[in-house]
Formats: structure tokens, sequence, C-alpha cells
């Protein structure tokens, strides 16, 4: 996975509350068994005219010039929620997305952005809808900084924010880590585990 | 101080404490489906790894099969025959357990585990799949998560997790007539909106929980997630050791008497702490239906559609305009007698016997009205054959139902089907997202009854009101 650090760039604005990952990659855009190939796929039902087609809606935000280039989100509270499929974070990354600004985030969605390169960032609402409305001024002037290493998020206003991301997390993010290699260290505290349950709880083990 | 049941579970199965309030924590149970367990036994084989313990791996056939009579490996998904092969044959490389089609036991894994005695008390369990905290009903940690940390719970046997919030809402008073476990989590998040429970993991309490059948206590904890809850949990007593006895997976004899000795240890204590913690009045509650396109857009069905201009907070007033445009409401509008296209009865949510029966009650006698689609899909093969030992599904069918193979089903588009083009429907589902269940499909969720009555009368309908149908 691409490991994040910094990034500078076009913010789009799609400022819904409660996006669910049914509009962000619908079932019927999942045709592989695969994580590849899904972002074509992303938003489909917003992006395209007529559900299955290609032919793009020339309203939404990520057909417009020039936030056909953005690599940063910003959006409602909520963002990702119901369905746990990872192909919506797949979708994003395939597209070009690094980074989701909203107030709050789908449990598993946020889990899987983590784990794929995309750094969710929460900040309060009323931050996110000023930096909307000067991204909406002058996208392309008006890119917005992350620094991933130091948590902070600078608008194009100049006035910077400190976010939480969990060191875990983070640490994920910054050296694109392997989670099972990471957890396989501790494998003899997992086996020592699992030999005293057994004992206490054997009727778990079938 | 006291601990509450989540502590419990939690301190019980962590190996290892990651800072931060981050724990290595052990799992029990890992459950996979057709699409994003295909993938998560995929990756694993690519990367050369093995499954840990595969004898406690289980897998279902639900998201991509169709549930038309007579199905085989193909089906209407485009490219979807290859999400059955491949998990199929993964699970069979990696030595898990898998119900198959043509087994009698094939289903919604969520209906399907806690019936099989997969899910039990007590117990750490994952799937990748969203609903899963509906497992957490039988007093189990169980939570949804991603296809990589699928992978990372079959290959180690534990999952990185941060500590949620701890909510425990008690449920008070009696529903009503024709109120269901369905109303009650819909009236919560009409309420508290489907960001409510966002950091949270919930214990759903009190009198009217207690009073719940097990069955109906899935329906109330599947719809967590659909509040914004990591998961949610109801403590085990007497109806759920009833429930669990006997079933394939649990245990027997003197290691049943060690589990429910360990079981009875695990409701919260008297003085244990939640982060918050309030009341909801059954009393107050009448059948819900939804009227938008999230599960925060719902009333009682004797209720009608807001108009935006109420709403203060302009986030939401946005949604809501966009809701009603949508699903073509007009602000002010009454809910009930809305006519409708079609109906379903099925989901992880509402597919199980007790769903059924209530439906057939409604429908026995009665025809669905002219020109509406409707379907019942049972949430698996036992539920399947249990309804038909009991002639339900005879009731379906002569009321005009199709009767369907288990699965997901038109939920959300699974085996390719959906329910049209701007169709109406009013579904006993989960989801009313835009594009959910078909092409801009308008969809009304409600409890089952809801659904049946809806489909006899043609229109949203107050179940309370159908009169006595002519029997015979």
């Amino acid at each position: 996975m691409d490991k994040f650090t910094e990034l500078t760039a076009i913010a789009a604005p799609l400022l819904r509350i409660n996006i669910d990952t049914d509009a962000i990659i619908p079932s019927r855009e999942m045709k592989r068994v695969s994580k590849e190939g899904l972002g074509e796929g992303l938003f489909a039902g917003w992006r395209y005219t007529e559900p299955g087609s290609r032919n793009e809606n020339p309203d939404f935000i990520l057909n417009r010039k020039p936030w056909r280039r953005a690599q940063i989100l910003l959006s409602g509270a909520n963002f990702g929620c119901g369905s746990s499929r990872e192909h919506a974070v797949w979708a994003l990354a395939e597209w070009g997305i690094r980074a989701i600004v909203a107030p709050s985030f789908g449990a598993i969605f946020y889990s899987n952005c983590v784990r794929n390169g995309i750094l969710p960032i929460v900040l309060p609402d009323d931050r996110i809808q000023a930096l909307a409305a000067l991204v909406e001024e002058d996208p392309e002037e008006n890119r917005i900084s992350i620094d991933l290493g130091e948590c902070l998020i600078t608008g194009p206003d100049r006035l910077t924010d400190k976010f939480d991301i969990k060191p875990p997390d983070r640490d994920m993010l910054m050296e694109g880590l392997d989670a099972i290699a990471v957890t396989m260290k501790r494998d003899d505290e997992i086996l020592a585990y699992q030999a005293r349950d057994r004992l206490k709880r054997s009727w778990v083990y079938l | 101080m006291g601990q509450n049941i989540i502590e419990k579970l939690w301190d019980l199965h962590s190996v290892a404490d990651l800072g931060d309030g981050g724990h290595l924590i052990y799992i029990d149970r890992v459950f996979f489906h057709e699409r994003t367990g295909s993938i998560a036994l995929k990756g694993l084989e690519a990367a050369g790894r093995k499954v840990r313990n595969p004898e406690q791996v289980f897998g279902c056939m639900d998201h991509i099969v169709d549930t038309i009579p007579g199905r085989t490996d193909d089906t209407m998904v485009p490219g979807g025959s290859a999400f059955i092969t491949t998990t199929r044959e993964a699970a069979k490389a990696a030595g898990v357990n898998l119900f198959d089609l043509g087994d009698d036991r094939q289903g919604i894994v969520h209906i399907v585990s806690p019936e099989q005695g997969i899910a039990l008390p007590g117990l750490t369990l994952v799937c990748p799949d969203s609903h899963t905290c509906t497992q957490g009903a039988l007093g189990a940690l169980a939570w949804g998560i991603g296809s990589t940390e699928c992978e990372h719970a079959m290959a180690t046997k534990t999952l990185a997790v941060q500590k949620p919030k701890f909510m425990r809402i008690h449920y008070t008073g009696q529903p009503g007539n024709g109120v269901t476990a369905k109303d009650m989590i819909l009236y919560l998040i009409g309420q508290h909106t489907a960001s409510g429970g966002v950091g949270y993991a919930i214990e759903f309490a009190g009198e009217a929980v207690r009073a719940l059948t097990m069955e109906a206590r899935f329906t109330l904890c599947n719809m967590g997630v659909e509040f914004g809850a990591w998961t949610c949990i109801i403590a085990p007593d007497q109806t759920t050791y009833d429930y669990v006895e006997g079933r394939p997976y649990a245990p027997v004899g003197p290691a049943w008497d060690q589990a429910l000795a360990h079981w009875q240890t695990l409701p919260s204590d008297d003085d244990a702490e939640f982060d918050k913690e309030f009341v909801i009045n059954c009393d107050e509650i009448v059948p819900q239906v939804t009227w938008g396109t999230s599960p925060q857009h719902e009333t009682g069905i004797d209720g009608t559609v807001p108009n935006p201009r109420d709403e203060a907070d302009p986030n939401r007033r946005q949604s809501i305009e966009r809701a009603l445009e949508y699903m073509d409401l007009e602000p002010g509008s009454q809910l009930e007698g809305l006519p409708i296209d079609s109906a379903f009865i099925g989901s992880c949510t509402n597919s199980r016997l007790s769903d059924l029966r209530s439906a057939a009650a409604i429908l026995k006698g009665r025809k669905v009205a002219e020109g509406i689609k409707a379907i019942c899909v049972p949430g698996s093969g036992q539920v399947k054959k249990a309804a038909e030992a009991e002639g339900l599904d005879q009731i379906f069918i002569d009321s005009g139902f199709e009767w369907r193979e288990p699965g997901c089903s038109m939920c959300f588009f699974a085996g390719g089907e959906n329910l049209g083009l701007e169709q109406r429907a009013v579904s006993s589902t989960n989801r009313n997202f835009e594009n959910r269940q078909g092409p801009r499909t308008r969809t009304h969720l409600a409890s089952p009854t809801t659904v049946a009555a809806s489909a006899i009368k043609g229109c949203l309908t107050d179940v309370r009101k159908l009169e006595p149908a002519s029997h015979g």
C-alpha cells in the first residue's frame, strides 16, 4: 500500500451527511474477486447519468475540472456508513483519493481506510464547511495541506487544525505496514493466551 | 467498581495491551460469505499464509447466489459465479467449514451462525459483513470488519481493536399492538439519528428487551450498525440459554454446564458504568416506516413526510430535501395509503421463522393487491424447512407471494436481481439507501407484518387497522 506522510492537494467538497458505502460503490459495480478495477464504479449512481452507463453527469463534483484531480474529499457526518465492503475504500484509492475529512466516519470504513493508504481525518463540521467554501472559490489555488507526522491539516486560509489519530493507525499509514506481520511479532503471546484459554474455556474449542 | 458486559468480554479476550486504548483481542470464531470472504481467503493464499484453527472458521453463500428455485452457481450478478467458485475452492484449500449451495444449512450468515450454535454467549465473533452485530443478541461480542481485517483474524486468531465507548439503552414499557423489535430499533434511529451510536458498543437492556424472544432480539441488534454503533449486545438470560441448548455446534454435557456457569457471570454488574445511558419508552412506539434514504428518515405509520423547512440543522435539512426528491414525496403528505409496487420479506433483519409466521398470519385467507410484486425469502435452509413443515409456504404462495431459496436477495441486488427502476417497495430489510434495492428504487423499511399488510392493500398500511380476513 502507498505510504502517507504529507499531502498538498485539490479538495472536493461532497457535503452530504450519511454517505453510505452502497453510494461509494454500488453492489452491481463489484464484478470480480479482486481489489482492482473498482475506480470506474466509484460513486456510479451519482457520477453517471443512467444506471450501469458510463455517461458522466456533468454536475457531479468529481466530473468537474479541476476536481477530477482531487485527492482530498470533504464530507458530512457518518461518512462510509453501511455495508462493510472494503471495495468502497479500494474504489476511492484507485480513483486517486488519499484523504477524507468528515465530522465522523462509519467504524468499519475507518478501519478499512487506514489499511489501504487512505487517511480519514475527523474535523468539526463548521471547519469543514469553511474549508469547503474556500475550495469552491478557487479549487486549483486553494489547496489543503496535510502533515500526518505532526497530525496537522492546514487550509488555504493558513489556519491549521490538529487532528487525532491513534498511533497504530498513523504508523500503519506512514510506514505502509503489513498488519499481520506486526501482530505475528506477538505470536508467542497469542499462543500462550490460547493454551491458557483452552484450559479455562474448553467448551469454546471445536 | 463493577464492569459492564462489554468490558468483561473485552478483558477476557485481551491478549495484549497495545497502548492508547488499543488491545489485541482474541477471536473465537470467524464467519465469512462469498462476496467479501472470497477476497480475504484469496489474499491469504496469495501471501502464502495459513488459516489458524480452520475448524473455528465458517462460511456461507448468501450475497451473490440467487434465490430462484433450481439455482446453480450461475447468477445474474456480473462475474458472480467466480465469487461462488473461488470461495468454494479457497475454503476447501484452507480447510475451513462452508455451508455451500445444496446444503440445507446454507443461508444468510447472521441467521445460520446462531441457528447452528456457532455464535454463542461470551464468544468473540467477527465477519466481513456489517450486520455481524446481529449476533451480539446472544451475549457475544460480535462485530463487522473489512476483508483485510478478516485475513488478519483468520491468520492470527486476533484483531487489533480500539476500545469503544460504552452506551446502554433501556427499553421500558410494553410495545403495543403491531409493534415489533423492528419498530423498536427504527424508532431509536429516528429519535437519535443514524450516527447516534458512532464510537460506541451498546448494551440493549430493560424490561421490554427481556420480554423479547431470541429471534426478536436478533432483529433489534441487527440494525445497531444503522445507528452507527461499533456493535451491540444483549446480556444472556434464560431466553438465550433455551435458544442455544441443543444446537448442532453448542456445547453438550459437562461442557454445557461449564459454559452456562461462565455465561451467568457475564451480565453487567449493578454498579457498572457507561459513558452514555438513556431510556426509550415503548409505550410511545407505533408501527414505524421510513420515508427517506437513511434509516433515520422514519416515523410512525400514522405520521407524515416532514417539511425540510421545519428542520433547523442545515445538514439534516439538505439531507431531507435530497431524500424527498429521490423518493418522489411531497412534504406533509400522509405515509399511510401511499401506493407501492412491490413488497419484500427477507434479509438478516427479518427472515426468521417467527417473522414468517407473523407475516403468514396476516396473509392467510387474503390476496396480495393486483400488480404488486411480492417476494418472501426465508433466511436459511433450516428456516425454510421449518416454515414448509408448518405450511407457511403455501400461505405465502396462495396469497400471491413468491417463495424463494435462502439468501440475501432483494436487500441489495444479491443474485443480480432488483426491484426495478423507480419502483416503490415496502421491505423488511435494513437499508433504504439510494439505489440499494435497484436503480432509483424507493425503499420503505418496515416490519414483516407491516410489509404483509401493505402488500394486501397495495399501499403503506397500518397493520393495526387491518380488518379480519375472511378465512375459508
